[in-house]
């Protein structure tokens, strides 16, 4: 795209510049508030746009590089735009054009103030996302990472007047730094103790690292970006976080910033270690199986529809890390075309998922205006009032289910098949895990299905559980906009995965040296390795369901007829039925908690039959939160308390500390 | 464009397949009441009642709730288009079809999966206490019986090399009669998950309306006229595409092979011949078993799973 001069890189700076100049300006415009959502909000989204071209365009090129005058003395800043950071900017670009979109519909009823500074952290959210992905150097990629987890913070902590939302907040920011460090460190294992010229990540790359290091290297960063993408055992902060933040704000940190995770683990396994080691897969693998597992599980029994949302997506972040780990066993034992396939698989679903979540959020953000409940036992009924909401979000719904041939169902496919292609390993203890591996996946497959039918079902099927539910409002028409363009993406992704296959393939090229192709010669089938072996086409599958559903309907009305009546709900002949008789979310929760009762801790409060006023109470709560994070906490406590043993706040009593240290060190020198 | 005569035999078996599928699913459905009746020592209705039902409820009148949406009134249509999609791409009677290169067996289960999404959602619409209760015992059997559907098409397409449906029924149809162990655990896990998602006994009766043990009943319980009718057909069908399932996985021996004309009218009278026996069977089964309680159809559909899952792992130890 060199036509004119201008590097893909230097438009990504300009983006970034831009959106720094837009926060600013939302900031100066407190006054009108007006003009912050009717204009910056779908500026700001057509910069995004902008973004996601120039990632569409850098992904054939070759990486340009530039370094910036600016940072430390010594210590320039590298930036580098390579087919990784390519891809990664597309999917913040795509999925932010809809967010934004969204945004200046969703935060027009804000207060000026608050706005003004929403307005520039939400900016500067999206500038430091974009600055992590085009990072070329150690110290550029913390400071961008640190921005990136602070305005998040001040973003999540948005209604800071509520106490749980500054907990949420806390806990958030806590194991974000905790993540942090262990990222700074596994840099600092990176640089090889060659000072502080290798702090580049191209010194990196030839910084050849024994087999010590460098996994102690990659169980750092797996740690750090775990932390951030909500691996477990790092999850806690999770669905606290993305419940309590605005709804586009958790739309951009569940579909875009944990992938910035994905990103850099990503990053420092292939492109600056190399996968080296097959267990590091295995690693990888079995920590994703049981995040994917716990997610979805966790998901099932929510009430809070947010919280459900953000439990799915510790699920899919679990399915990506099985697809890392996948990609690592098969590139360390030389299998090239299945590692090409299960990476194709992994960032198809890193984007498909920044799609469909990120429009399930923002969809949540216009139930809770139209309704002010996030508790789902509350809602119901509302596909007659919210019509466009409750269309679109049926395709995300679908779509996450992995339903064909929406676009989920194109990555679950991929990843299937390596799974299926994957005997002949010489290591015959991975390919006894496999054939688990793959059990596991399908299960937490068609979990899914099970969260989004109870999702979609308990929300907009139904009658009202509450009176005041008749008069919700569908989403605006920003809102819709937002919404619709989303929608349009799983769409597009899900019918034509041969193109978006042959998109990442510039990635695979990069990370792996090798491409997965496609082996039919018919732009119209997927078929990765071998048409014998598989083939897809959504396309035709479209096309031959509508063709048979049109018939039928056509035939129906043809030889019989179309009449229909209303009536009352049958319902058995049972004549007293009324609204709270539905099932509640916990209700369609029930089995799941009972079946996998072990994994949760249920505190539950039944009333006797004698009870003048009855009350039942349910929490269905983590345990890992009791087993792993209090007896941290407890610890930590412990610890510092004994560490306060010295500190007294008096002068003389420190440099009493300062003497004694003195006179010990010049006994032993 | 110019279409060798081997595309248009292909595309010929296609068309038959799927006129045949969507004709004979309501027989089997007849043949197995029928079976059912033989065995409890009634005389039955005949084979030929479903298509009388079906003639009956088209002619009727809708009624719909007041406040069912335009997804209740769709979702008989997808649930149809669905699962008469299922049933025509699995190779019953010819192994060359032309569309089961869109779709494997992956896709097969999507199919499947989606038909369920829509008809568990179109119960949640009304708002009946049954309907929801419907929905989440279905979803329950589901989750359960889905994974272990694909463990043993990921067996089969093990051994075949291949995850496209002909390519599979092409493999094992030539291989004489050789007992791959794997194939054995995986039929037995694929016995459970063929009664658990066609709403039999021990899992579901498909004979009742006692709401302590329906399921997919309770389900369709707002259905009425042309809509019920186009959601028993699809059931039908259903039935239909687990038993071609069936038959295709761990009995395909004397379908048509490519290109083969004179083979089809074999290949179909072989299939009839496999469809009743399969359809007694199936009378067999449910007349000697019982219905269980709802929570132990969990463990019922667990060991189905394990089955498979064990029949995929023994093919990767053993290689067969």
């Amino acid at each position: 795209m060199d036509i004119v001069g201008v590097l893909p890189l230097d438009v990504a700076g300009t983006v970034i510049v831009l959106w720094l100049a837009l926060g600013l300006l939302g900031l100066a415009l407190q006054r009108s508030p007006h003009l912050i959502t009717n204009v910056i909000f779908p500026l700001g989204a057509f910069v995004s746009l902008a973004l996601a071209a120039t990632g569409f365009l850098a992904l054939g090129e070759v990486a340009n590089t530039s370094i910036l005058p600016l940072g430390l003395p010594g210590l320039p800043l590298h930036l580098r735009l390579d087919q990784l950071s390519a891809f990664f900017l597309i999917l913040l670009g795509g999925a932010s054009f809809g967010v934004s979109l969204f945004s200046a519909g969703y935060f027009k009823s804000m207060q000026g103030s608050t706005l003004g500074l929403l307005c520039l952290e939400y900016h500067l959210f999206l500038a430091s996302m974009t600055l992590v992905l085009l990072a070329d150097d150690a110290y550029m990629f913390m400071v961008a990472w640190e921005t990136m987890a602070l305005s998040s913070y001040f973003l999540v902590t948005t209604d800071h007047n509520v106490p749980d939302i500054r907990k949420a907040g806390y806990l958030y920011l806590l194991i974000a730094h905790v993540g942090a460090i262990a990222i700074l460190l596994s840099f600092g294992v990176m640089q090889g103790g060659h000072g502080i010229g290798a702090y580049t990540f191209a010194a990196m790359r030839e910084a050849h690292l024994s087999a010590f290091w460098a996994s102690v290297a990659f169980l750092l960063a797996l740690f750090g970006f775990g932390a951030k993408a909500g691996v477990l055992p790092m999850h806690v902060w999770l669905p606290e976080a993305h419940p309590a933040a605005p709804s586009p704000v958790s739309a951009l940190l569940s579909g875009v910033m944990l992938k910035t995770a994905i990103y850099g683990i990503l990053r420092v396994t292939f492109d600056l270690l190399g996968a080296q080691q097959w267990w590091w897969g295995v690693l990888a693998l079995a920590l994703g199986l049981a995040t994917a597992l716990f997610g979805v599980m966790f998901a099932a029994v929510q009430g809070d529809m947010k919280r459900l949302l953000a439990y799915s997506s510790i699920e899919n972040i679990g399915l990506l890390l099985v697809g890392i780990g996948l990609t690592i066993i098969f590139h360390v034992y030389g299998k090239d075309a299945l590692a090409a396939l299960s990476l194709t698989a992994t960032l198809y679903h890193s984007l498909n998922h920044a799609c469909f979540k990120s429009l399930l959020f923002v969809g949540t953000g216009s139930i809770l205006h139209a309704t002010g409940d996030r508790n789902m036992g509350r809602l119901g009924g509302l596909i007659h009032s919210m019509p466009w909401a409750s269309v679109l979000m049926l395709v995300g719904v679908l779509a996450i289910a992995g339903m064909p041939p929406l676009n989920g169902f194109v990555s679950e496919w991929l990843l299937l098949q390596a799974f299926l292609l994957s005997p002949g390993l010489p290591n015959s203890y991975i390919n006894m895990l496999v054939p688990v591996a793959a059990a596991v996946i399908v299960l937490a497959a068609a979990l899914s299905a099970y969260v989004m039918v109870k999702f979609y079902g308990v929300i907009f099927l139904g009658q009202r559980r509450e009176k005041a539910l008749e008069h919700a409002h569908d989403a605006g028409w920003w809102e819709r906009a937002g919404m619709t363009w989303l929608v349009l993406a799983c769409v597009s992704l899900g019918l034509a995965p041969v193109f978006v296959v042959g998109q990442i393939d510039h990635v695979s090229q990069l990370l792996l040296g090798t491409q997965l192709g496609n082996a039919a010669d018919d732009w119209m089938f997927l078929a990765p390795v071998d048409t014998e072996r598989a083939s897809y086409s959504p396309l035709y599958f479209l096309l031959v369901v509508l063709g048979v559903m049109l018939l039928t309907t056509l035939l129906v009305r043809h030889f019989y007829h179309g009449r229909l009546r209303r009536g009352p709900a049958w319902d058995c002949g049972f004549p007293a039925q009324n609204a709270r008789m539905q099932d509640t979310a916990e209700g369609f929760g029930q089995p799941i908690r009972r079946i996998f009762e072990p994994f949760f801790l249920i505190e539950r409060e039944v009333p006797t039959p004698f009870d003048a006023q009855p009350r039942y109470h349910g929490r269905t709560e983590d345990k890992l939160w009791y087993m792993l994070y209090l007896p941290i906490k407890w610890i930590t406590e412990k610890l510092s308390g004994w560490a306060s043993l010295l500190q007294h706040g008096r002068i003389h009593l420190y440099l009493t500390y300062t003497f004694v240290t003195l006179v010990v060190l010049l006994v032993f020198v | 464009m110019i279409l060798d005569p081997e595309q248009i035999l292909a595309v010929v078996f296609q068309l038959t397949q799927l006129l045949l599928v969507v004709l004979l699913a309501p027989f089997l459905t007849g043949w197995v009441n029928q079976c059912q009746a033989w065995l409890q020592n009634r005389s039955g209705a005949g084979v030929l009642q479903p298509y009388r039902v079906l003639h009956k409820l088209f002619h009727k009148d809708a009624v719909m709730a007041h406040n069912a949406s335009w997804l209740f009134r769709a979702t008989p249509y997808i649930v149809f288009g669905c699962m008469w999609l299922a049933a025509a791409i699995i190779p019953v009677i010819a192994v060359n079809l032309p569309f089961s290169r869109a779709a494997d067996v992956i896709a097969l289960v999507g199919v499947f999966a989606l038909a369920r999404m829509f008809i568990a959602l179109a119960a949640m619409d009304v708002g009946t206490a049954f309907g929801t209760l419907g929905a989440r015992r279905e979803m329950l059997v589901s989750f359960l019986a889905e994974p272990a559907l694909l463990m043993v098409l990921f067996t089969a397409s093990m051994i075949s090399h291949s995850t496209q449906l002909t390519r599979i029924v092409e493999t094992l149809a030539h291989h004489e009669f050789v007992l791959y162990p794997s194939l054995a655990f995986a039929a037995l896990a694929f016995l459970i998950v063929l009664l658990a998602e066609n709403a039999r006994i021990p899992v579901d009766n498909p004979g009742t309306h006692l709401e302590l043990t329906m399921i997919h009943e309770a389900m369709i319980l707002e259905y009425s006229a042309r809509h019920l009718a186009l959601i028993e057909w699809a059931s039908s069908l259903k039935l239909f595409a687990y038993i071609s399932i069936g038959i295709a996985l761990f009995l395909p021996h004397g379908i048509a092979e490519v290109g083969n004309w004179a083979g089809l009218p074999l290949a179909i009278g072989l299939l009839l011949l496999k469809l009743l026996a399969a359809g007694a069977g199936l009378a067999v089964l449910e007349t000697l078993l019982a219905k269980m309680r709802i929570f132990r159809a969990p463990e019922f559909l667990g060991t189905a799973f394990l089955l498979a899952v064990l029949g995929l792992l023994i093919h990767f130890l053993l290689g067969a």
